[in-house]
Order: C-alpha cells, then structure tokens, then sequence
C-alpha cells in the first residue's frame, strides 16, 4: 500500500518537476558552464577559444582596476540597499496595519512598476530627471514666478543625470519592490499580539519596534537586504542610461568584454567572480538564519 | 471597603464596529482587590470590554475610570493595569527572564532591583530556575506563566487575564485555577478575568458579569447567579436547569402557586410579587430534585418526603453515571422530560435506581427560581 502511494508520488514528482527541471538545464545550467569553461579559456582566434584550464584571466580581473570597480558595485549596491531599507521598512509596516480592504491595492501599488519594462522606467526616470525634464520644468516656472517680484538671474538646470547621485536614485527605484514584499511578508506573518504586549508593558511606539518588532522581522530584513543587494549589484541598464562615465558597474564593464572587447574568457573570469559572491553572501545568510533556527 | 472608591468604574460604556454594538452600555464597578470575572458566550463582547480597559480599543461611548482617572485618550502603555493575553503573547526572541524582566527594562528599574523582582515573580508562579530558558522549550502551560510572571512584575494595580486557561488541557486547567485563586491571594492585586468556562468564573470570581449580546445581563455573587439568577438566559447560561413556564394564580405575602401545564400546581414559599395570571418562569435546578421509588401508586407520605408539597410521578429513562454523581433523565407522565441530579454518596446505589423505575420527584418549596422572562 505504502509502497505504491510513494512509485505514485514519485511518478506525480517526476511530472510536475520534470519540465520546470529540463528547462533549467538547457537553458540555464548548460550555457553557465560552457561560460564557466570559457573563464578557464583563452581567444585563439576572433571567434574561437581554447578551454586551457589558464587562470589568467582569474589573475587579470583582480588587478586594482576591476578590484576597484567591484569595490565600487558594492559601495553603490551597499547604499541603494540601505535606502531601500530605511524607506521600505515604514511602507511595509504601513501595508501591514492598513486595513484589509486597502492592503491588496498598496501592494499592487508597489507591485505596478516592477511589471513594468525596466527599459520603460528607465526612461520615464530620464524625462523626470533629464536638463528639460519635469523636475527642471517645474522649478524653472517657480523661478520666473519669483522673477517676476524679485530680482533674480537666470534659471539655470540642475544637472540630475548621467552621474552617481541619479544612477542611485536609479538602483533605488527599481529596487525597492524587492525590499517592501520580504520585509511586508516577514511583518505581517508577526503575531499582533507580541506588539500589543510590548505596548501593555509600557514600552512606547519606538521601543516597541525596537525591541519587538525589528528583531523578530530580521529574517525577513535579512532576505530583504540579500535579495536588494543581489540585484542591484548586478545592475546594467540603471548605470549604463543613468550614470556618468565614472560611474559605470561591474556589469558594464563584463558587458563591454563581450561586445567591444571581444574577451569572452575574460568576461566570463569577471561574471563567475561576481557569481561566487553572490553565493558566499547566500551562504551566510543560510548559516545565519540556521543558527537563529537551531536556537 | 465600601468606603474605598472603585478602582475600576465603567460608566454607560458602548463599542460599535461599525453599525454592531460589540459592548452596549454597559455600566459596572470593580472593588480593589477583586477577583472580577466577564462570562458569556462566545462574541458577547468579553474580549472587547477588557480591551477597551487595556486600552487597545476606545469606547465609541460612555466613560471608564481606573483608579479614578479617566482613561479617555491614555494609551495603553500609561496605563496602571497589565495584560495577560489569551495567546500568551511570550517574546519568542527572548529568554524566560528576559520576558519578565520587559516592562521593568522599559520602567528603568535598575538591574537589582530587576533581578530580584525577576526572580520573585519566577517563584510566584512556581518557575524558578527557568530564566534562562527559550519560550520555544517551555511547554503551554508553562508559557501561560511567563506572561502572567511578566504582568505581576510589574506590580500593576489591575490585572487583565483574557481566558488565561483556555489553551490548557482539563486537568492542568483545574490546578492552574486554584493556582490562580492563591497567587491572587498572595498578590493582592484586583484580577478582571475573561473566560466563557462558567466552572472557571464560578470557582474563581468574588464577583461576575454575565454578558450577552453586548449587554451585561447580571452582576453577582457566584452563588447569586446560581442561585438568583434574574433571567431565563442566566438560569440557562450558569449550570444546568429545568425550565418550566406557568403562570401565577395565587400570590401571599407567604407563598404563591404557579399553574404550570407540565408539573402542574407548583407551591412556592415566598412572595412572587406578581401580577395575577402573569406568565412566569420556574428554573429548577437537577440537584434540588429528590428522586424516591415509586412501586404503589400513593405518593411519598410527608415525613418520607421532607421537602413535601412538590410531587410529581414520572419514569428513569436513562442514567449518567458521572462518577461523584449521577445524573438522571426522567420522563413525566405528560412527556416532559426533567433532569435530576443525585450524588453518590455510597460505592453502590442504596435504593437501587435502574432504568424504566417509576419514581416520584420532589423538590422543596422554595428550591425553584421565579423568573419574570
Ligand atoms: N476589531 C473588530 N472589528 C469588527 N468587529 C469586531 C472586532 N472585534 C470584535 N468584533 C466583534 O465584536 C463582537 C464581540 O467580540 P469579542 O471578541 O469581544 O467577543 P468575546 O465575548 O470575547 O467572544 P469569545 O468568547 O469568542 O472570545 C463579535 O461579534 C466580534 O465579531
Ligand atoms: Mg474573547
């Protein structure tokens, strides 16, 4: 009996995980390591590479220069997190306590522009943003208005574009979806009760968000920042259209090995590096969230 | 003690959520040193009422005074009364005595001093030794006292418990309730528990308010609402009873004489203080009915009966044996169906009651509750 349930289960098992699974391999697993071949490689020809097991291109993408932009990838992912944070968090605290009714709509709220094309909203950035954008539009009639009873020079644009400031305006909002949904799911999965105890024992507003509500939403803060950080420092398109030429990314410059340069192995040397740090930070986010577990 | 001022005072209190009232009107005191109890059944607006006292919910009318402060507009972390919550409501993240340890942290009192009061409230609720442990290693029971050792540390005026018992399986429920009843003792502070358990409220209250539907229905003793209740709900609500309606056809000043279709001509010794021909109501309760065996056909003479004058003849359809008592169900000679309730006094019945005995049940004069609806 049991033993035909489990060969029924596995066959249930094997059809609904057996195409999700085939896709994933053909098309994920497969060109990942043909490029992870390549970062062992070297251009022989213009289009050809030898797989020679080298990790010269290894030793080229941690000289200062590519060292730096990383440092810098992560400075600039590092602080759109952290904006994320500090803004996400009162949003999803106010989608927590909102009523029923009015909860589904802030979160489709939240959720519209990330359906959005981020090519899309990138551009509509640049109209707001641009030297005749809406912003730059808006003040430039406010100063005329002023001109009119003072004397005033000439307006003149801010210069809200192609710099680091605007492709961390950039990171931020394309990013802060990312942030609100764990740290709302995290929050609302919070018994109300444990807040109202806090309150009842005396501690106010703050205290009791300090001390209750902040340390039992760190797993999802937590996932929050991963899942932020992640992406953001993986940025292309925000720092390509937004930035400065000081302010490209590492994924720029990965793209530019493989397109202008050519240097696949190269490319492929800086996508693995960015890889593995990808999976050293999820490695210690399990390890953290397994000993709060364990605890 | 009737010279003390009410450290509780609700005064024409209503709650609406939306158009329902959950609280309506409701108007009561609560004495220092109280063990007050809120009973009713399920969404009568217990939780509400306490709530609003907490200071979790305003009331949408009338006023409530704590130690002869208005409450309107003090939030509930500046109130002098602290919650022990149906869920418990234990900090996951911190330890046992880091719990009870909260409200004083919040109050400033110094580590010493905290640990010392830490440590007294842990004894008084028989956890000593287990500061150090994790909510998640405590059992329910165990949980449930942690909060109420991180209300009492903080030495509250009042304590608000909202079914504090109710998670707990029936027998560690029965030694939590005389716990409850000494720690109380011990403390001194005014208890106002929530509970739908009339067992619980009965063992437990000084005093109880019997709620339905939003309205508090009567405020007594527990003996009194046994015993006097003031409605058909109350006599209904509390324990077991045998309703029977009649109407009044004799009223003295010494006795009165209910016509009832199902028992006949009830004689009751006092005044009803009714109008003549009123419908009543007469609330009997199952263990204030005499059970005797009915082998001839004359009644129980006078001094085999002593509680006399009510004798009705009927037929044991069925008896739960419960174990300190039995409870019968007999079937009158008209159909109706009345509860009597003996306790068994010796390991083996004496008068030998089976199933289909015809038996005569008596019940004194005064043994029926009249009620007016
Ligand atoms: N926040 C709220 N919003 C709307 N209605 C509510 C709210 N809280 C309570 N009610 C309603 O008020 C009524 C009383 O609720 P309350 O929780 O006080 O009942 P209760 O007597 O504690 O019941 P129980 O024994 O089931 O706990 C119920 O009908 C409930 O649906
Ligand atoms: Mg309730």
């Amino acid at each position: 009996m049991s033993g035909e349930n489990w060969r029924q289960e596995r066959k249930t098992l094997l059809a609904t995980l057996g195409p999700p699974l085939f896709w994933l391999t053909l098309f994920f697993l497969v060109p990942l390591a043909v490029v992870w071949a390549y970062s062992f490689g070297r251009n022989v020809g213009l289009t050809e590479i030898e797989i020679s097991g080298t990790f010269a291109n290894y030793a080229q993408a941690i000289q200062p220069l590519y060292l730096g932009i990383f440092f810098k990838s992560m400075l600039m992912a590092a602080a759109c997190t952290v904006i994320c944070l500090i803004a996400g968090f009162p949003v999803a605290l106010a989608i927590t306590f909102a009523p029923d009714k009015a909860k589904a709509w802030l979160l489709l709220a939240v959720m519209l522009p990330f359906w959005t094309n981020l090519l899309i909203r990138t551009y509509a950035l640049i109209a707001v943003l641009r030297n005749e954008g809406y912003i730059n539009l808006t003040l430039g009639w406010v100063w005329k208005q002023v001109g009119l009873v003072l004397n005033v020079p000439p307006f003149v644009p801010l210069e809200m574009l192609h710099n680091n400031p605007a492709v961390l305006f950039g990171l931020v909002y394309v990013h802060l979806p990312f942030m609100v949904l764990p740290l709302y799911a995290a929050l609302d999965r919070l018994d109300r009760s444990l807040i109202e105890a806090s309150l009842d024992l005396g501690a106010g507003h703050f205290r009791t968000m300090m001390l209750v509500v902040v340390p039992l939403a760190l797993p999802g803060i937590l996932s929050g920042v991963l899942i932020t950080f992640i992406p953001a420092l993986g940025a292309y398109l925000t720092p390509d259209l937004l930035g400065g030429p000081d302010s490209q990314m590492i994924a720029n410059v990965i793209e530019r090995q493989f397109k202008r340069a050519n240097d696949w192995p190269f490319g492929a040397a800086l996508s693995f590096l960015l890889l593995y740090l990808t999976f050293v930070m999820v490695a210690v986010q399990a390890l953290i969230q397994r000993r709060r577990g364990a605890r | 003690m009737s010279s003390k001022p009410p450290i509780i005072s609700i005064e024409g209190v209503t709650k609406r959520f939306g158009d329902h009232a959950a609280v309506d009107d409701v108007s009561l005191t609560i004495n220092e040193g109280e063990f007050f109890a809120l009973l009713g059944p399920s969404g009568c607006g217990k939780t509400t009422l306490l709530r609003m006292l907490a200071g979790f919910e305003t009331p949408t009318e009338g006023t409530i005074r704590i130690d002869g402060k208005d409450t309107d507009g003090v939030p509930p972390n500046r109130r002098p009364v602290n919650m022990v919550f149906q869920s418990y409501a234990v900090f996951p993240h911190m330890s046992v005595a880091d719990n009870v340890a909260y409200g004083l942290k919040i109050d400033g009192v110094a580590k010493a001093e905290r640990d010392r009061r830490v440590e007294e409230a842990l004894a008084l609720v028989q956890l000593e030794g287990f500061g150090g442990r994790m909510p998640d290693q405590m059992s329910g029971g165990q949980r449930q006292r942690v909060a109420l050792a991180r209300a009492l540390a903080k030495r509250p005026r009042v304590l608000l418990l909202d079914e504090p018992l109710s998670a707990l399986d029936a027998k560690l429920r029965e030694a939590m309730r005389f716990e409850l009843a000494s720690l109380q003792h011990k403390v001194g502070i005014t208890f106002v528990m929530v509970t739908h358990d009339q067992d619980e409220a009965l063992a437990l209250a000084t005093r109880c308010a019997v709620m339905e539907r939003g309205r508090l229905i009567q405020l007594a003793t527990p003996s009194d609402l046994y015993e006097f209740p003031n409605s058909r709900f109350v006599a209904d609500f509390i324990g077991t009873v045998n309703m029977v309606e009649g109407t009044l056809k004799t009223d003295n000043p010494t006795e009165a004489i209910i016509a009832t279709k199902e028992l006949g001509d009830v004689y009751i010794d006092h005044a009803v203080l009714g109008n003549e021909g009123a419908t009543l109501y007469l609330a009997l309760r199952p263990e204030k009915i005499s059970l005797f065996r009915r082998d001839g056909v004359v009644p129980p003479k006078l001094e085999d009966c002593p509680e006399g004058y009510n004798v009705v003849a009927g037929v044991i359809d069925h008896i739960a044996y419960l174990g300190s008592e039995s409870v019968f169900k007999v079937i009158l000679t008209n159909g109706r169906q009345m509860l009597v309730i003996r306790p068994n006094l010796t390991r083996w019945d004496q008068e030998d009651f089976v199933e289909e005995q015809p038996v005569w049940l008596s019940w004194h004069a005064c043994a029926p509750a009249v009620l007016a609806g």
